[in-house]
């Protein structure tokens, strides 16, 4: 009898313990972010013990749906929500957290490729169809190309790589527009699909005379060639962290920040440049979480931004920072900011 | 009968009893997890084929998500290539190994050559389609595929630029994978074999050529298509190796060098960022036919099995 009481005293000491030590909050949504994402949480984690963050990356699609039915405290995407997707959920506010471009890469031509938005909408529209073709080498500045047939390789995976990367040839090319389109999976004129950004890169590196896209973060880890393409302002700017960064400078940004900076203004601007999002409910149910949410998220957009940079992810530029800020303290729990009560 | 008989039989009756219950239960659990997969499948796929009509899209060749346009015949074509060229690879070396090991080798060496095989069975699908794509892929596009096209040009299945991605190196490589299967089934029906029909044909003068051809073959020929029809249902349902080595592109093309799409290389590829309850019932829709064709091909593979076995019987 004495051991049994012995025995539940331990139980709700231990009980006890576990629900003041970790407060869990969970997150479920892109792929992209990830590395970044996790690193952010466990740095985080170190400032507040308490505060555990559990994130799974099923997809933006995943993401977008978990955060519509609740099922997790936060959500992520790379794309924004569409109108149609946010009238299922409403009071959600779309949080930038970091940018990514994406990178054309190549094998088989030599270093220093430069492409207008034309020949590249051409290359995938499979109209060019040979590295020497005279639309490609009559850029200005353009190095020798051989007389070899393009082959062209693309995500064979619903991606938001692939819906940034169309999203960027339809505003270019209206040919493109009509007869491919936007989307996460689409249907290509041609060429061969690899799965994921592994199964590109794996086949641009293995045949000679492709052409792919691929994450900027990808593209320089694996040390791929890459394109610099021209810019709304007639520049040719290869993709780095900061031609990224400089692309959301170049476009009017809304208090939602649902917008597509492909193709954005500025001479130092990366034209395939998009941001990526946590998604969040603006009243928040729980309160702890709520705070703890919103507390993470201010971090993220401040001390979190220096993290982004080392593994290949482009800060957010100041004046963007500012607005998130504003869109922080609309997160809400009992009718009170989250910021504001901190 | 005593009366203590009596108890235990009867005992031994209830429990009998329990038991053939309890293995019917467990049977019927196999037709009961197949019964809810076709469930599911054939609800999320309603809306799909609601819109698209179930003929269109078993028939269709377009498949466009953009534009919710969605039909399964370039994956149905897709599965059946790759799945034919791996068993014409497969089938006459996974035999040949099966009868050298079971009627020639030394004990030692066969000791040694099944434990290579069963290893080779054990291997992850996405080491070997990474193999395929580092190792085989480069081959086939530099040395193989220009061979063949110099040589069979003429033959619309080696015809076309040679991308070293495509059917062919999907096909070899699910060859590779299903090998094992194949073989070491075969192995274990060859080893049912009776010694004595052996030795009757070799003490009736045969050589081992006709014994093995005369004998050996005709009575396990029921469980060498049993091994095939493994091994089949194995290169049907690849996913990984194929869909990193096929292309991944929803197109009928009669080369062999051409890239192409299979079944389960498209639900993996696109069912996790699928758009919309039309794109994701096409995906389910697709799930549906790949159980209808392997559940067809295992059906005709029963009647050739039935058939071959009468003509044995009347020869």
């Amino acid at each position: 009898m004495k051991r049994l009481a012995w025995m539940a005293a331990t139980l709700m000491f231990c009980a006890g313990v576990a629900r003041a030590d970790a407060l869990l909050i969970n997150g479920a949504g892109a792929t992209f972010p990830f590395p970044l994402y996790s690193k952010w949480f466990s740095e985080y984690n170190k400032l507040h013990p308490n505060e555990r963050f559990n994130y799974q990356s099923i997809g933006s699609g995943g993401g977008v749906k978990q955060i519509t039915e609740k099922t997790v405290d936060f959500g992520a995407s790379d794309a924004p929500m569409t109108d149609a997707e946010l009238a299922r959920a409403p009071g959600v506010v779309h949080i930038p957290t970091v940018l990514g471009s994406v990178a054309v890469v190549y094998n088989g031509a030599p270093a220093g490729l430069k492409l207008t938005p034309e020949v590249l909408a051409d290359i995938f529209h499979g109209t060019i169809t040979h590295w020497n073709d005279p639309k490609l080498q009559a850029i200005p500045g353009q190095p020798k190309l051989p007389d070899i047939a393009i082959t062209v390789v693309h995500r064979s995976d619903g991606s938001g790589t692939t819906a940034v990367f169309t999203d960027y040839l339809a505003k270019v090319s209206p040919a493109w527009k009509t007869s491919v389109g936007v989307g996460k999976a689409v249907k290509w004129p041609g060429g061969l699909g690899g799965k994921g950004n592994e199964g590109v890169t794996g086949s641009v590196k293995s045949t000679p005379g492709s052409i792919g896209y691929v994450e900027l973060a990808y593209a320089r880890q694996n040390a791929l060639t890459m394109a610099a393409l021209e810019n709304a302002d007639g520049k040719f700017v290869l993709p780095s962290i900061e031609s990224t960064s400089a692309a959301a400078a170049g476009v009017p940004i809304p208090a939602d920040f649902r917008v597509s900076i492909t193709n954005a203004k500025g001479k130092d601007a990366y034209p395939i440049s998009a941001f990526t999002y946590i998604l969040v409910h603006k009243a928040q149910p729980d309160a702890a979480k709520g705070k703890a949410i919103g507390r993470f998220l201010w971090w993220a957009i401040h001390d979190g931004q220096k993290l982004a940079g080392p593994l290949d992810y482009a800060p957010l530029p100041k004046p963007v920072v500012t607005k998130v800020e504003a869109a922080l303290r609309t997160i809400t729990v009992g009718g009170k900011s989250v910021i504001a009560s901190n | 009968m005593s009366p203590a008989a009596a108890t235990t039989s009867r005992h031994a009756h209830t429990g009998d009893r329990a038991f053939a219950v309890g293995l019917t239960l467990l049977g019927g659990s196999v037709l009961f997890v197949v019964g809810v997969i076709v469930l599911v499948c054939a609800r999320l796929s309603a809306p799909a084929f609601a819109k698209l009509g179930f003929f269109h899209f078993l028939a269709g060749t377009d498949w466009n998500p953009v534009e919710d346009s969605f039909g399964a015949l370039p994956f149905v074509y897709g599965t059946l290539v790759t799945s034919a060229v791996a068993i014409v690879l497969a089938m006459p070396v996974a035999i040949g190994l099966a009868l050298f090991l079971t009627e020639m080798s030394p004990a030692r060496v066969r000791h040694v050559v099944s434990f290579f095989v069963e290893i080779l069975a054990a291997i992850p699908s996405v080491v070997f389609g990474l193999w395929g794509l580092l190792v085989l892929v480069p081959i086939l596009r530099d040395v193989v595929e220009p061979a063949l096209g110099r040589w069979f040009g003429f033959v619309p299945l080696f015809s076309g630029a040679p991308l070293g991605i495509g059917f062919l190196p999907a096909g070899i490589v699910l060859a590779i994978m299903i090998l094992p299967t194949i073989a070491s089934v075969t192995i274990e029906v060859l080893r049912t074999m009776p010694a004595a029909l052996r030795e009757g044909a070799l003490a009736l003068g045969a050589t081992r050529w006709e014994a093995i051809r005369a004998v050996v073959l005709p009575y396990a020929r029921r469980g060498i298509l049993g091994a095939v029809i493994l091994g089949l249902g194995r290169a049907l349902g690849e996913t990984m190796a194929v869909t990193m080595l096929i292309g991944n592109q929803p197109e009928i093309h009669g080369s062999l060098f051409a890239a192409g799409y299979s079944l389960p290389a498209v639900i993996a590829n696109e069912f996790a960022e699928a758009s919309g309850a039309i794109h994701t019932g096409a995906l389910a829709g697709l799930a549906l036919v790949l159980f209808g064709v392997t559940l067809m091909l295992s059906a005709a593979a029963r009647l050739l099995v039935r058939l071959s076995a009468r003509r044995a019987v009347t020869t």
